[in-house]
């Protein structure tokens, strides 16, 4: 077996894995950090979305091995980001979920858009949900909870 | 307190206290339903329930993971029943909880009940400075008394936590990624397993490759294989995902029997039909129908058409899996299923052992709306972990089986006739609806019902014998599910058509037959009333007599300016879901773009549930299932040809995405102290419906084939 150092949530880990392997598979059954989800593995609805380098990247379909080097962080350590702790309070408040599946893969990617963009108008966080699918249809509440987030984040 | 109007039929087979509520010896109060979460936050709704008949915090409060043998046998969370059902239950058995505990703490504490009152689990006599609390009277302690159907409960001025707006069960580990679903599950030594699947449903394997599977074997990949049924299992998930792919490519398979390539359309009104007459509000009648007459002789204008829905999919956003361990002493099973009692039974049905011997935890998967993936995957996951005894499997789906072998909602075309007197009042009402049945969840019955309708069943070397199914008979089921208008007409004439012989493998669908009965039935409203030339507002209310539903039209209609000139289209749309559940009105706000696009704009929703418990879940299920059919209707459409599904993904069966949002405003009508209605399914139909219209009213163009595509909207204004 191959092996393979990643930095996850801030800390470097060797692991004992093809380097073939989608990231998501490492993440979920070798580190045992399930929050990211396989929703299709063809990279078409965003719920395996982790950040790496910061931004919201889709890991379901790309070899773990394109990952050395790179800050991954994911939605286990985002409680440790103001910006992601803002995120995860706004989708509490407004009820932004309803079965979840999809909801890591959002939050990852709002946190990503607000660190980018730390106030973005509707378009900009309709734009930001490009890669992402929800089927309860919480989409209303999602735009609003990002909204939400970037207020609170604004008034710190 | 008041006299309770609530009532259960769940507490005819689990009459026990006992059943409902245990109360820990730390206190803590855990509350037993048989019904599940599947994303509609029911579990929420029930805590609220117990804490406010107990007194206690909701943090007091355990939702007990429902399991066969376990909790209450609650049939199947569907059909928006799980409020009336399980809630009421759950408030009755807690109101007499605590009035037991009451009882006994005044004996104790030598004092009368009335003069007690209880402040988070503490009995206090307001008489007396002593006290005791719930778990020093009944901690780890049986209740041994029934739920009494006629206790008083709370009087709902006196709610502090029914009704208010709180943040889910379970949310914060959602958003913090430490909720576990199913798919998240490890157990010691677990194996992970897939299926590799025919190309299509007829298809049946006439060979192997034995070099590749020796090759997968050696490699320590275990095939399993039981007929057509194939497996791959092995310790490492991504090695087991390959290891399926080549295994199919190796296979050889029979293909002959190639799925039909006619249009279904066509077919559900050519097919051979089993045909039923629908009367009582809703109930099919085993006679003859009655042929359709001509018009009343004061007839001033007689609309005749016909509305269709494609197959729809449940698309899942997680793939289905569950989890199997084949032990000595039975199979334990873990499944994301509506229904674990019936999935119990049919699993043993399947196998011919004693469902005894069968236990099924529920653990949340992601929302399924119906009967997609779960009860067959955990089928799938029984089959090999029978294979392997003693070994834990976990079982996924891919994105590919979710979407082209779970099953769908049918296809239906709805042909409705009726006439106006010179008045604009409907005098005559015709309304046929076909398709093919959504009654195939896995439920056990004489020669093997239940075991025919798992999925894998029909791959086995020795199938059960294929289940025909026959028309629904119960009360708006099915096919003729709100096909029955709430409105007041005269000289009805309802026939529901259970349709052979349609190519795609069908079952429940959040609000089965009502979505495409509504979208005709509102479609139609409209078109009536542009006859009749009264606005479709009034129009509807001069047929309406239902006071509650009069009050959710005029909510939304208040809301709307259609005399608005401003290139909006604007449509509205009612209905009340099976007649007995919750009301809902829709009025929607839409362009039709240069490139033949829907873009929803506004959508004002007027709901009434009865009570409501969870105000936001309550609110959710409206603004949620807006937003699913507005899916259905602009985006989806099941497709495929002789080899087979080819929506197979999100890219070939599109839905909804965050582009499309529109500003959406929920409006709850207040009624506290008033049965249950379920909230789930009321706004779907009404969606379609009113979407359809507001496309007519933005553009002139009367769509009455679902899905409203660029292409069916270009196609529609080429024939105008």
């Amino acid at each position: 077996m191959d092996s393979l150092t990643l930095t996850i949530n801030g800390e470097a880990r060797d692991i004992n894995c093809d380097p073939a392997t989608p990231l998501l598979y490492v993440l979920r059954n070798d580190l045992d950090l399930t929050g990211a989800k396989l929703g299709c593995g063809l990279e078409q609805c965003g719920a395996c979305a982790v950040l790496v380098d910061g931004e919201a990247t889709l890991c379901c379909n790309r070899p773990a091995g394109e990952f050395a080097g790179k800050e991954i962080v994911t939605i286990e350590a985002l409680e440790n980001d103001a910006v992601g702790a803002a995120v995860q309070r706004a989708f509490i408040a407004e009820g932004a979920a309803q079965c979840g599946y999809c909801t890591a893969g959002l939050v990852i990617a709002a946190t990503s858009l607000l660190k980018a963009n730390a106030a973005p108008d509707r378009d900009a966080i309709v734009a930001g949900l490009e890669e992402h699918l929800c089927r309860c249809g919480s989409h209303g509440r999602v735009i609003a909870a990002i909204g939400r987030a970037a207020k609170e984040i604004g008034n710190v | 307190m008041s006299k309770s109007v609530f009532s259960s039929p769940s507490l005819a087979k689990h009459p026990g206290l006992d059943e409902w509520v245990s109360v820990g010896a730390d206190g803590r109060i855990s509350i037993h339903s048989g019904k599940v979460d599947i994303g509609q936050r029911i579990s929420t709704a029930l805590a609220m329930i117990a804490a406010e008949e107990l007194d206690v915090p909701l943090d007091r409060i355990d939702m007990v993971r429902t399991a066969t043998g376990e909790a209450p046998d609650e049939g199947i969370t569907s059909g928006s029943n799980s409020m009336m059902e399980s809630g009421s239950a759950v408030r009755l058995a807690t109101a007499t909880a605590r009035r037991h505990m009451l009882a006994l703490a005044a004996e104790q504490l030598g004092v009368d009940a009335d003069t007690l009152e209880v402040d988070d689990g503490l009995i206090q006599s307001r008489d007396t400075n002593r006290s005791v609390t719930y778990e020093e009277i009944q901690g780890d302690k049986p209740f041994g008394v029934d739920v009494d159907p006629d206790v008083d409960v709370k009087d709902p001025e006196t709610h502090k936590i029914v009704g208010e707006k709180i943040a889910p069960l379970g949310l914060s580990e959602i958003v913090t990624g430490s909720y576990r679903f199913l798919h998240d599950m490890k157990l010691p030594g677990m194996l992970h397993a897939r299926v590799v699947r025919p190309p299509h449903y007829n298809a049946r394997l006439k060979g192997m490759n034995d070099e590749t599977a020796d090759r997968l074997r050696q490699s320590g990949i275990d095939i399993v294989q039981d007929g057509s049924f194939i497996a791959v299992v092995g310790a490492n998930e991504y090695a087991v995902i390959q290891a399926a792919e080549r295994l199919f490519a190796a296979c050889d398979w029979d293909t002959s029997g190639a799925l039909s390539e006619n249009d279904v359309f066509e077919s559900l009104t050519a097919n051979p039909r089993e045909s039923r007459p629908v009367e009582n509000d809703g109930v099919p009648q085993d006679k003859p129908v009655p042929p359709l007459a001509d018009p009343p002789e004061n007839a001033s204008a007689t609309l005749e058409t016909r509305y269709d829905k494609p197959y729809h999919a449940h698309a899942s956003m997680g793939p289905s899996a569950s989890c199997a361990i084949w032990q000595e002493d039975g199979l334990q099973l873990w499944s994301h299923s509506q229904g674990v009692y019936f999935l119990r039974d049919a699993v043993a049905e399947a196998f011919d052992i004693d469902p005894e011997t069968v236990r099924i935890e529920h653990i949340p998967g992601a929302g399924c709306y119906g009967h997609n993936g779960a009860d067959d995957v955990a089928f799938d996951a029984a089959l090999v972990a029978r294979a392997l005894p003693g070994k834990p499997v976990l079982l996924k789906w891919t994105r590919e089986e979710e979407h082209a072998w779970a099953p769908y909602a049918t296809a239906t075309s709805m042909k409705l006739r009726a006439s106006l007197d010179a008045d604009g009042k409907v005098i005559d009402w015709n309304h046929e609806s076909y398709g093919d049945t959504f009654n195939m969840r896995p439920r056990s019955g004489p020669n093997m019902a239940g075991a025919a309708r798992l999925l894998s069943g029909r791959f086995r070397e020795n199938p059960p014998p294929e289940f025909v199914p026959q028309p629904a008979m119960v009360r708006h089921m099915g096919i003729h599910r709100n096909l029955d208008p709430l409105y007041v007409f005269p000289n009805k004439r309802l026939v529901k058509n259970l349709v052979r012989d349609l190519p795609l493998r069908t079952s429940a669908l959040r609000t089965l037959g009502a979505f495409g009965n509504v979208f005709a039935i509102e479609s139609f409203m409209d078109e009536l009333a542009e006859a009749a030339g009264i606005d479709p507002v009034t129009f509807r209310l001069n047929h309406l007599e239902d006071t509650r539903g009069r009050e959710v039209l005029e909510a939304v209609a208040a809301r709307m300016d259609f005399n608005a000139d401003d290139g909006i289209g604007r449509g509205i749309a009612f209905a009340q879901y099976k007649n007995l559940k919750a009301y809902a009105a829709v009025g929607v706000e839409l362009e039709v773009n240069d490139a033949a696009e829907v873009i929803l704009k506004r959508a004002v929703l007027a709901g009434d549930a009865g009570e409501i418990v969870d105000r936001d879940g309550t609110a959710a299920q409206y603004d949620g299932g807006f937003l699913q059919a507005a899916s259905w209707t602009i985006s989806e459409q099941v497709t495929w040809d002789r080899d087979g599904i080819t929506s197979r993904d999100w890219e070939t069966y599109p839905i909804l995405g965050f582009d499309n949002v529109p500003e959406i405003e929920t409006i709850l009508i207040e009624r506290p102290g008033v049965p249950f209605l379920g909230a789930g399914e009321a706004v779907s139909g009404p969606a379609g419906a009113a979407i359809a219209n507001a496309i007519y009213n933005a553009t002139g163009l009367r769509l009455r084939r679902i899905p409203f595509t660029p292409d069916a909207i270009r196609a529609a204004a080429m024939d105008a």
